[in-house]
């Protein structure tokens, strides 16, 4: 490419810029003009200077940050988290060649659906040998049981992904269908988030396609789905693997922003061939499930009997067509990549005319002439297992590329083919288009040429299939333009769509004159509710700890050696939780606020974000913490830190959450268990034999300091304390405050009063409550906290009994 | 031959839950020319509430049993009546092994009894390097494959110990065949891993043995529960036959037929998620018993 003084090379960040030779470039053109599409935010882009760069990336950076978006990898530690690799520049395409694309993969996405449900059902393509009937019978994803099985509204493809890439010459091919649970919607709508904080400007014009109208389109589709018989309304939700998952960022995101329920296998129950959600208020049936778990995990009765996250029965909900999926089992078989060399002669064949989009061009190796192409040409090739569904650029260990060969001996590619060939496939080493790409420091940084390919999304529709106007781009580093480059791995962008005119402005909220629809919350899932009340009671009993230590410290600074009395009570009373106050950071106390998190982490939707980086804030606190407290009055200090932050997170609770039913279990754990704390903790100190100063430990512990010098005027004695802590119906660290506060959520819990009769959870609460009330100090003898401490235990198990298995 | 069978799989769970979901692989069916079911009947105690029939792709039945309240013991009887006719002699027009390849690929379409569904590892069955190279040292130039097939089975019979205790439903077939013990379930998924390395397509057949020999015959091993043996497929000509490598023969009038498939997951006779946690305990009888025509 030639330079020309004051051409778009001199413009600040792109001195420099060179697109390879041989290969397409996003932002020029073969000749060197910049493509029309990227003007408007280029002439933005280059205008800035770069304080104001730095400027704009942070505010992606921190919105991000903020919304909790995170990438996640399958490794030995469970929850690794990496920040998310957003590439800040866009990648901005003209909607004329978009629709292009999509006219195309329409295409595509109507074979792809005519050669599923040759393989489920007919099996015409193996039988008349336009497909090998090896790749079918010996693929693990093509699932035997989805044989002759009708899928529940006559389609088994729904929702699609295509990756896509630009060839040198300029035009566009597919590198890999994405059919079996297609991730990346949800990361394309976060990367727009990010991109409209950074680059407002670029969208007032109104030329930028907005995403909403795609995702309406599908929820509609999904709905119409789930509800295709008549009937009583049935639910449409996303069924996901679970927090292990390397996208369950990626389904808590979507299903909030569908207003879906995110299920896990648990959550369903198969009754008379009916899917059914567990929920508080019952089983509630399923119309149609977006399923992100791979169909083999998704029922240990049908498939991978090892899985411990399926729901025994799917399979039958299925055959019985009450269950609609999207997509159907056994769909990941259209992701195998020795299809790829089969899928153009198969268009031809059914529909009698050549793909409007190419595939990377495949070769099988299990057919002799095209063994013999491989063989020949296998510098160009990349060489890999027929059967993998992984992407052209995501090559496993067993992976042969050209390059390879310097290193290998030539007669053992020769007896690899010869003896494996059914096995393997070649494919050509592609050569990407490259986009622009921030690279280096804001302060130093250039716009760079790197290569990228392009996720689009597709959902089936009753007027045929919807694209998003938009889509999710990887981009690789620089100065290598193959497929190679993306092995190792980069950044991710966004996708502007953009039109030489205004854009339609849909939204997901609804307008002025649609008919006013509330956003389907109501049910809560069972396990989403035990998760939040477990949450409630790990992180109760969390505080509690932290307050029994930091007592211990504070005593420990004034006092001469260990064997005080007072101390030994406090080590005595906090050995049987495994917590040994005299190291300043009790691992029992990490495990308490991990498996806070691990409960948080498994509702997600349904928690706020701010709550979430409120845990993990305290969480990196402790751990610091444990590395640097010392004894005394350096712990102390160190514990009321965490007391201060909980308490942040329980403000949030309170003041932030909204009271629906999830909110009712979270509170009812803290209940119960600061109930259970507070019993526990005064049979100790207020035991006849208790050290002196127990009384003031109690006292302190509670945080009822003040209260106590205000309302008695005498020093702590056993009756005072009682009193206080459990009789008290205004303090809130007191037993029957606690108690009053389960009567007050316990009310607003479905069935809590079925045929108008308090129920057995009532019917638990209301004599402790009454006993408490009129109880005076002396009464509570020893006994009595054990007689307490069971009957908050029988609270606990009729509220899992009842609404949480 | 008439055989009545009996089976009884009782189970003990120690802490029960709703929603006890069960499916069966235990009705059997008739097969052209080798057995008939004259009578059949599978009973649950407790009775399930729910109880649905359905074909699998091997053409096995499939009952799928539901309980909605907490079980803690359960039993499942099969009583059924079979014909069993006796094999007709055959002469061996089997390829030679390395011939075999080209019988395969002769063949096209995916019905189940087509022989590429038992050539690639399946769950619970190799080909594994180790049984393959193990295989390759029985084989010898110049055999058929029906008598390839033969003396895989006579050689692991020859190697492995039979031993009722070492292995457990879960153990993987390289570490039976590491050990060289374990039962008839190990001996078959071992025997099918050795096939299709040296590729034989090989599959997985579910069925009783009778009870007490004929007279003057030894009590064979796998008569007190049901039992395993392979299926492999020997060329266009002959197409299917049947070895049991624990008691070193082809599976003869000695044998009725429940389930078949790639292995032991495709024909499981009861497979089971219970919620909730614990421990289960079970049982299992059968009687073989020939019967006077």
């Amino acid at each position: 490419m030639e330079k020309t003084a004051g051409g778009p090379m001199d413009l600040p960040y792109l001195e420099g810029y060179a697109p390879q030779s041989g290969v397409s470039d996003e932002l020029f053109d073969a000749r060197g003009n910049m493509r029309p599409a990227w003007q408007g935010f280029i002439d933005g882009f280059t205008g800035l200077t770069r304080p104001q760069v730095a400027a704009r990336f942070e505010r992606g950076n921190q919105y991000l940050r903020d919304a909790g978006v995170y990438f996640r990898q399958y490794s030995n530690e469970p929850l690794m988290e990496r920040e998310w690799p957003l590439s800040h520049v866009p990648v901005i395409l003209h909607d004329d060649e978009w629709n292009d694309i999509c006219a195309a993969l329409a295409q595509r996405a109507d074979l792809l659906e005519a050669v599923m449900a040759d393989l489920y059902g007919p099996g015409k393509l193996v039988a008349d040998g336009h497909l090998p009937v090896d790749l079918v019978a010996s693929n693990p994803a093509w699932m035997r049981s989805m044989v002759g099985v009708e899928p529940a509204g006559g389609h088994y493809l729904h929702f699609l992904a295509f990756e896509i890439g630009r060839s040198p010459d300029g035009s566009w091919f597919v590198l890999g269908d994405r059919t079996q649970a297609p991730s990346g919607a949800g990361f394309a709508l976060e990367n727009r988030m990010a991109t409209t904080r950074m680059f407002r400007e670029s969208f007032s014009g109104q030329q930028i396609h907005r995403l909403a109208g795609f995702f309406g389109d599908f929820l509609n589709a999904l709905d119409t789905l789930a509800n295709r018989h008549e009937g009583a309304p049935r639910r449409s939700a996303i069924l996901t693997p679970g927090p292990a998952n390397d996208a369950y960022f990626e389904h808590t995101y979507i299903a909030r922003y569908l207003g879906l329920l995110l299920l896990e296998g648990e959550d369903l129950i198969v009754e008379n061939g009916q899917a059914m959600v567990r929920t508080i208020e019952g089983p509630e049936p399923l119309g149609a499930l977006w399923r992100r778990i791979d169909a083999q995990f998704a029922d240990p009765l049908e498939f991978d009997p090892d899985s411990h996250i399926g729901t025994p029965g799917l399979m039958e909900a299925v055959a019985t067509g009450n269950l609609a999926l999207a997509n159907a089992f056994g769909s990941g078989v259209l992701e195998t990549r020795a299809l790829m060399a089969f899928l153009p002669k198969i268009n031809r064949l059914l529909n009698g005319e050549a793909l409007a989009m190419p595939n990377i061009a495949t070769w099988w190796c299990g057919s002799p002439s095209e063994r013999e192409y491989v063989r020949a040409n296998a510098e160009k090739l990349v060489i890999g297992p027929a059967l993998s569904v992984d992407l052209p650029f995501e090559w496993g260990a067993n992976t042969i590329v050209g390059g390879d060969l310097r290193d290998m001996a030539r007669g053992s590619l020769d007896d690899l083919l010869a003896t494996e060939g059914a096995t393997l496939v070649g494919q050509e080493a592609v050569n990407l288009s490259t986009t622009p790409a921030w690279v280096g420091s804001a302060e130093e940084g250039q716009l760079r040429p790197c290569p990228m390919t392009v996720r689009v999304f597709a959902a089936r529709t009753a007027n045929g299939w919807s694209f998003l106007k938009g889509g999710y781009a990887r981009i690789g580093p620089e100065g290598d333009a193959t497929g190679l480059a993306m092995q190792r791995g980069g950044w991710v962008g966004d996708v502007w769509i953009r039109s030489d005119g205004p854009v339609p402005q849909p939204s997901l909220t609804p307008t002025d004159d649609e008919p006013y629809r509330r956003i389907r919350s109501g049910t809560l899932p069972s396990r989403a509710a035990d998760n939040l009340f477990w949450l409630g009671r790990y992180l109760e009993r969390c505080e509690d700890l932290i307050r029994l230590v930091r007592a211990y410290h504070l005593r420990l600074a004034t006092t001469d050696g260990t064997d005080d009395p007072l101390l030994k009570t406090i080590r005595d009373y906090l050995a049987p939780f495994g917590v040994d106050p005299s190291d300043p950071m009790p691992a029992p106390l990490l495990d308490r606020l991990s498996a806070a998190q691990t409960c948080a982490s498994k509702v997600r939707d349904r928690f706020s974000n701010d709550g979430w980086l409120a845990l993990k804030d305290l969480d990196k606190t402790m751990r610091a913490m444990r590395e640097t407290a010392l004894p005394g009055d350096d712990a102390a200090r160190a514990m009321s830190v965490l007391l201060r932050k909980l308490t942040g997170f329980a403000g949030l609770v309170h003041e932030n959450m909204y009271r629906f039913a999830g909110w009712r279990f979270l509170s009812l754990g803290r209940a119960i268990e600061r109930a259970d704390g507070l019993v526990a903790m005064l049979a100790t100190f207020t035991d006849s034999n208790a050290a002196a100063g127990c009384f003031d430990i109690a006292v302190e512990v509670a945080d009822s300091v003040m209260t106590h010098q205000r309302r008695y005027r005498i020093n702590t004695n056993r009756d005072t304390v009682v009193d206080l802590l459990a009789l008290d119906a205004d303090n809130p660290r007191a037993v029957l405050f606690q108690v009053n506060e389960m009567k007050r959520l316990v009310e607003g819990l479905p069935g809590v009063m079925p045929s108008g009769r308090p129920g057995p959870l009532l019917r638990a609460i209301l004599p402790l409550r009454t006993r408490l009330a009129v109880a005076d100090p002396i009464s509570i003898t020893p006994e009595v906290f054990a007689e307490l401490r069971g009957e908050l235990a029988n609270i606990s198990e009729i509220i899992s009994a009842s609404y949480l298995r | 031959m008439r055989y009545d069978v009996k089976l009884r799989i009782a189970y003990k769970y120690a802490s029960p839950s709703d929603h006890s979901r069960l499916v069966l692989r235990l009705l059997p069916n008739d097969i052209p020319a080798t057995q008939t079911v004259l009578s059949r009947l599978l009973t649950m105690d407790p009775m399930p509430d729910e109880r649905r029939e359905r074909v699998d792709f091997f053409g096995n039945n499939l009952t799928s049993v539901v309980w909605h309240q907490p079980v803690d013991a359960l039993s499942i009887d099969l009583s059924a009546r079979f014909e069993r006719k006796p094999d007709p002699k055959f002469l061996d027009f089997s390829p030679p092994v390395t011939a075999l390849a080209a019988d395969i690929a002769a063949l096209r379409g995916l019905a189940p009894i087509a022989p590429q569904h038992f050539t690639a590892a399946s769950r619970r069955a190799g080909p594994h390097p180790e049984m393959t190279a193990f295989a390759r040292g029985v084989i010898t130039p110049g055999m058929t494959t029906l008598q390839a097939v033969e003396a895989i089975g006579r050689a692991l019979y020859a190697e492995m110990r039979f031993d009722a205790t070492a292995t457990e439903v879960s153990t993987p077939a390289a570490e039976a065949f590491a050990k060289r013990h374990g039962v008839c379930q190990d001996f078959t998924h071992i025997m099918i891993s050795c096939l299709r390395g040296v590729g034989i397509p090989a599959g997985y057949v579910s069925g009783f043995l009778r009870t007490d020999p004929p007279p003057g015959e030894p009590r064979l091993e796998g008569a007190d529960a049901m039992h395993a043996w392979v299926r492999a497929w020997v060329g266009v000509e002959l197409g299917w036959v049947e070895y049991d490598p624990t008691n070193a023969q082809f599976a003869g009038a000695d044998y009725v037929t429940v389930a078949h498939g790639r292995d032991y997951d495709d024909v499981a006779p009861v497979r089971g998620a219970l919620r909730g946690s614990g421990g289960q305990e079970s049982s299992q009888a059968v009687d073989v018993i020939p019967i006077m025509a």
